[in-house]
C-alpha cells in the first residue's frame, strides 16, 4: 500500500534516475542516516563501537571494494586480506613518517598506495579468467604477508614485528589510540563509509560501472562494442583495492591499534571477505553491507545469546557458533542462491503488490 | 530488524553482568582452535584455583571471585571483543595468554586504568615500571628465558659457546619475535652463530625448517612454539634423528601435550620452566577434596597438575595473593582495580607463604617494586621422561643475564614511553 511508484511523479531527468526511486525507499534512507549520524554517537559505549559498530563499518567498506571487482567486473581475488595488509602498512608508515598531516588523509593516501599495488597485481587477470586468476591473487596474498614480515623498514625495525598506531587527532578528537572514545571511532568510520558507499553507487550506475558489467558479463562481446578491456579491468582493480585499502588502514589504525600481518591479514581475512559478497549477493552494495552484518555480528550475537543468555561453556558456544553460522550460510545459498541484496529485491518486489497479490 | 537485534544484544549484556562486588578475573581463555591444547589445561588451572578459594577459604578476604570465561581462540579480534565485554564487570586483572592479545590490550588498560598481568608471555620491556605502570610480567620473561637457556649451554660446554652453532625455530609471530634481539646481543657476546627460522601460524607444515636443521647441523635448537606447532617440531626432530638432548623449548614449548604425540622419541627433550609441575604439592588434597571430587572443575579434571595446568594455577595464585595484599593496604575488601594495581606492585611472595599455599618450592619467591614489574627472572631446565611421563628438573635456578638484558630493556621501555609521551615514574 505505501509501498508503489503510484503517485510518486518524476517531472525531472535528475529526480527520474535516483537511486531510490520509491518514496518510501528514499524516507527510510534519511532516517536511517539521521540515526547513525544523529542517534548512535550519543548512545555508542566502548562495548558497542569495539565489538559491534566500528568491525562492521570497516568490513563493509572492504566487501564493497571486493563486491565491484568480483561482483561487477566479474574478476575472482583472493588477494584481500594482502591489499588489506598494504592499507594498513601504508598507513603506519605514513602516520609515522608525517605525524603532523590529518590522519584522515593518510587514509586516504593509504588507499591510494593500495589501488597502485592492486594494479600491479592486476596486471596477470589481462590474461587469465576464473579459477586461474584467483590463484594468481592468492599468490599475491602470500607474497605481500611474507614482505611484510620479512622487510623490517615496513614495521620501523620493531623488535616484534607489530605496528602501533600512535595517537592522532581529528578536529581536536582522538580517533586512534588508546584514548578515542567510542563515539569519535564511530563517526570517523561511518563518515568514511558513507562517503566511499556513495562514490561505489554512483560509479557502478555511471559508465564506468557500465563498462564492468560488460566486461563481466561477457568480455569479448563487451570488447567488440568498444570496451577496452585493459582500463576496465585495471580500473577495477584500482578502485577495488582503493575500498579494500582504506579498510586495512582502518581496521589497523582505528579498530585494534596494534597488528600483526600474518595474524590481522591471513588468508582467512580473504575468505571472510569473499564469503560476505557471496552471502550477501554478488553486485550489489546493498548486499556487501549485508553480508558484513551477518558474518560480523551474528557470531557476537551468538555468542551473547548462548554463553551470556544460557550460560553454555565458552566452548561449546564457540564450537556451536561454528555450525550455526555454517549452516546458515549453506541455507541461505540453497534458498537464495544469489544472496541476500536477491531476498531482499524479492522482498520488495512483494511488498509492491502487497495487499492485493493477483 | 536492527532494533530487535539491538535490544536481544543488550539483554544479553545485562544478563552477562555478574553483581558488583565480588572480585572479577575474567579469563580470556582458548579452548578452540589450533591452540586449544595448550589453552585449555591454563585456563583449568586458572579456574580451579579461583574455585579451590571460593570453596574453602569463601573467597578472598570474605569476598568471594568471579571468572568470567570469554572465548578468544587466540585470536587478536576476539579479544578486544572480550576485552571490552568483560571490562565494565568490574575486572581487577587481565591475563589474556596471548602476547597479540597483549599487545593490543597494553595501551587500552593503561587508558582505562586496570592491571594486566602477563607472567612468562607479554610484551617483554613490560618489566620496566617505570613506564608500564599497569603492566606486571613477573617472574620471568621471554629475553630471561632467552638467556637462561644461552647460560645453561654454556654450563654444559664448559663456559665457552664461540664457533657453535644455534637454531632458533620460532613462530612467526610478535612471540616468537621476541627474543630474536636478545639471542643476537648474546650470539655476540658469546661467539656462537645464530640461525633464525620462523614457522608460520599455525605450525603445522615444518618439513622445510628441519630439513634446514639437518643440513646445517646446528649443536643446539631453540624453540618459541606454542601450540599445534610444538608437537609437530617435536615429532620431526625425532623424524631427522635429532639429539633430543641438545633441543630445548621456552616454557610455552614444554608441556605434556607437547611431547607425548611422539611417544618415546621425546624422551630427553629440554624445557624452560619456572614453575614446578606434578601432583606431589599439598595444595592438590584440598584442590581435589573442594574442586576435583566435588565435580566443579572447570575442564574434565584431567589436566591437573600438568604443567600448564600449573601455570594456570600460578597465575591465579599470584593474582589472588596481590589481591590479598591489596585489601591490606586498602583496608577494605572490595578492592577496585586501582588498588589491585597497588597489590600487585607491592606484593611480596616469600617461600613461608608458598607453603602455607600448600605450594612449597613451586616457584621463585617474588619481590615487586614501583621500578620492577618483572620479578626474579630466574628459571629452570626440565627434561622429559618419556617412561614414566614426567618432567624431570636437570638444573637449580639459574639467573639471567642481566647485564645483557637490563640494558635492552631500558632502550625498549624507552621508545615505548617516546612514542606515547609517557613519563617515568617512581622518581
Amino acid at each position: 500500500m505505501i509501498y508503489r511508484e503510484a503517485g510518486d511523479f518524476k517531472t525531472s531527468y535528475a529526480i527520474d534516475s535516483q537511486t531510490f526511486s520509491i518514496r518510501f525507499d528514499r524516507w527510510a534512507y534519511y532516517v536511517l542516516l539521521v540515526v547513525a549520524f544523529g542517534v548512535i554517537p550519543f548512545l555508542i559505549n566502548d562495548y558497542w563501537a569495539n565489538a559491534v559498530f566500528v568491525p562492521f563499518l570497516i568490513y563493509s567498506i572492504a566487501a564493497i571494494g571486493l563486491n565491484i571487482l568480483v561482483g561487477y567486473c566479474g574478476q575472482v581475488s583472493l588477494g584481500t586480506g594482502g591489499f588489506m595488509a598494504v592499507g594498513a602498512y601504508a598507513c603506519y608508515k605514513l602516520m609515522t613518517a608525517f605525524p603532523e598531516v590529518s590522519i584522515l588523509i593518510h587514509v586516504l593516501l593509504a588507499g591510494g598506495v593500495t589501488a597502485g599495488v592492486g594494479v600491479l597485481f592486476g596486471l596477470p587477470s589481462l590474461r587469465i579468467k576464473g579459477f586461474y586468476l584467483a590463484v594468481a591473487t592468492l599468490a599475491a596474498q602470500f607474497f605481500l604477508v611474507w614482505l611484510f614480515n620479512k622487510v623490517p623498514w615496513f614495521y620501523n625495525y620493531s623488535a616484534t614485528g607489530q605496528i602501533s598506531a600512535p595517537e592522532r587527532t581529528v578536529l581536536g578528537h582522538a580517533v586512534t589510540g588508546p584514548a578515542t572514545t567510542a563515539p569519535a571511532k564511530y563517526l570517523f568510520c561511518l563518515t568514511i563509509l558513507f562517503g566511499l558507499a556513495w562514490l561505489a553507487r554512483n560509479l557502478t550506475r555511471g559508465t564506468v560501472g557500465r563498462k564492468w558489467m560488460a566486461i563481466r558479463d561477457m568480455d569479448i562481446a563487451a570488447e567488440i562494442i568498444g570496451v577496452n578491456p585493459l582500463t576496465t579491468k585495471l580500473s577495477a582493480f584500482a578502485v577495488s583495492s582503493f575500498f579494500v585499502g582504506v579498510a586495512g588502514a582502518l581496521f589497523f589504525s582505528v579498530y585494534l591499534g596494534a597488528v600483526e600481518v600474518t595474524e590481522a591479514f591471513g588468508i582467512q581475512k580473504s575468505f571472510l571477505i569473499l564469503f560476505m559478497v557471496i552471502i550477501g549477493g554478488l553486485g550489489s552494495i546493498f548486499g556487501s553491507f549485508a553480508g558484513a552484518a551477518f558474518l560480523v555480528l551474528l557470531p557476537v550475537l551468538l555468542k551473547n545469546l548462548l554463553v551470556g543468555q544460557l550460560g553454555w561453556a565458552t566452548d561449546l558456544a564457540a564450537h556451536i557458533e561454528l555450525m550455526i553460522v555454517g549452516g546458515l550460510i549453506v541455507l541461505f545459498l540453497i534458498v537464495e542462491p544469489h544472496g541476500l541484496a536477491q531476498l531482499w529485491r524479492v522482498a520488495k518486489e512483494k511488498l509492491r503488490l502487497w495487499p492485493f497479490p493477483h | 530488524m536492527k532494533k530487535t537485534f539491538a535490544t536481544i544484544v543488550a539483554a544479553a549484556i545485562a544478563a552477562a553482568s555478574p553483581a558488583a562486588a565480588d572480585l572479577v578475573f575474567p579469563s580470556l581463555s582458548y579452548r578452540t582452535g589450533p591452540y586449544a591444547p595448550n589453552g585449555i589445561p591454563y585456563a583449568d588451572g586458572f579456574a580451579d584455583y579461583m574455585t579451590l578459594l571460593n570453596e574453602r577459604d569463601g573467597g578472598v578476604g570474605g569476598e568471594m571471585i568471579q571468572v568470567p570465561e570469554c572465548e578468544t581462540a587466540y585470536n587478536t579480534e576476539k579479544g578486544v571483543e572480550c576485552y571490552e565485554s568483560t571490562k565494565g564487570m568490574g575486572s581487577l586483572a587481565y591475563n589474556p595468554l596471548s602476547t597479540g592479545i597483549t599487545y593490543q590490550l597494553i595501551p587500552k588498560v593503561s587508558q582505562d586504568g586496570i592491571p594486566l598481568y602477563t607472567p612468562g608471555y607479554g610484551r617483554t620491556s613490560a618489566a620496566n615500571g617505570k613506564v608500564f605502570e599497569w603492566v606486571f610480567n613477573y617472574p620471568a620473561n621471554y629475553w630471561d628465558g632467552a638467556s637462561v637457556a644461552i647460560k645453561y649451554l654454556l654450563d654444559q660446554n664448559g663456559g665457552d659457546l664461540s664457533g657453535k652453532k644455534i637454531a632458533l625455530v620460532y613462530h612467526n609471530s610478535a612471540y616468537g619475535k621476541e627474543p630474536i634481539r636478545t639471542l643476537q646481543e648474546l650470539s655476540k657476546k658469546h661467539g656462537f652463530e645464530l640461525i633464525e627460522l620462523p614457522v608460520d601460524h599455525p605450525g603445522q607444515e615444518q618439513k622445510s625448517q628441519w630439513l634446514q636443521i639437518r643440513r646445517d647441523r646446528p649443536d643446539n635448537v631453540l624453540m618459541w612454539g606454542w601450540g599445534v606447532m610444538n608437537a609437530v617440531a617435536i615429532q620431526e626432530a625425532v623424524n631427522i634423528r635429532y639429539p633430543m638432548e641438545n633441543f630445548i623449548g621456552i616454557w610455552w614449548s614444554g608441556s605434556e601435550n607437547d611431547v607425548k604425540p611422539a611417544g618415546d622419541g621425546a624422551n630427553g627433550y629440554k624445557a624452560i620452566a619456572f614453575h614446578g609441575s606434578g601432583m606431589d604439592y599439598p595444595v592438590y588434597e584440598d584442590l581435589k577434596k573442594y574442586v576435583l571430587d566435588a565435580g566443579k572443575a572447570a575442564g574434565d579434571g584431567s589436566n591437573a597438575g600438568t604443567v600448564l595446568y600449573s601455570r594456570g594455577m600460578y597465575a591465579a595464585m599470584v593474582l589472588t595473593e596481590a589481591a590479598r595484599k591489596a585489601q591490606e593496604i586498602s583496608g577494605n575488601s572490595a578492592i577496585t582495580a586501582a588498588e589491585m594495581r597497588e597489590g600487585l606492585e607491592a606484593l611480596e611472595l616469600t617461600e613461608e607463604r608458598l607453603t602455607e599455599l600448600g605450594l612449597p618450592g613451586f616457584a621463585q619467591p617474588i619481590k615487586s617494586t614501583c621500578e620492577d614489574h618483572g620479578g626474579p627472572g630466574s628459571a629452570m631446565i626440565q627434561q622429559w621422561d618419556a617412561a614414566a611421563g614426567a618432567w624431570m628438573n636437570v638444573s637449580d635456578y639459574i639467573e639471567a643475564d642481566a647485564e645483557v638484558l637490563d640494558p635492552l630493556i631500558a632502550e625498549d621501555s624507552a621508545a615505548y614511553a617516546a612514542e606515547n609521551n609517557i613519563a617515568e615514574r617512581c622518581n
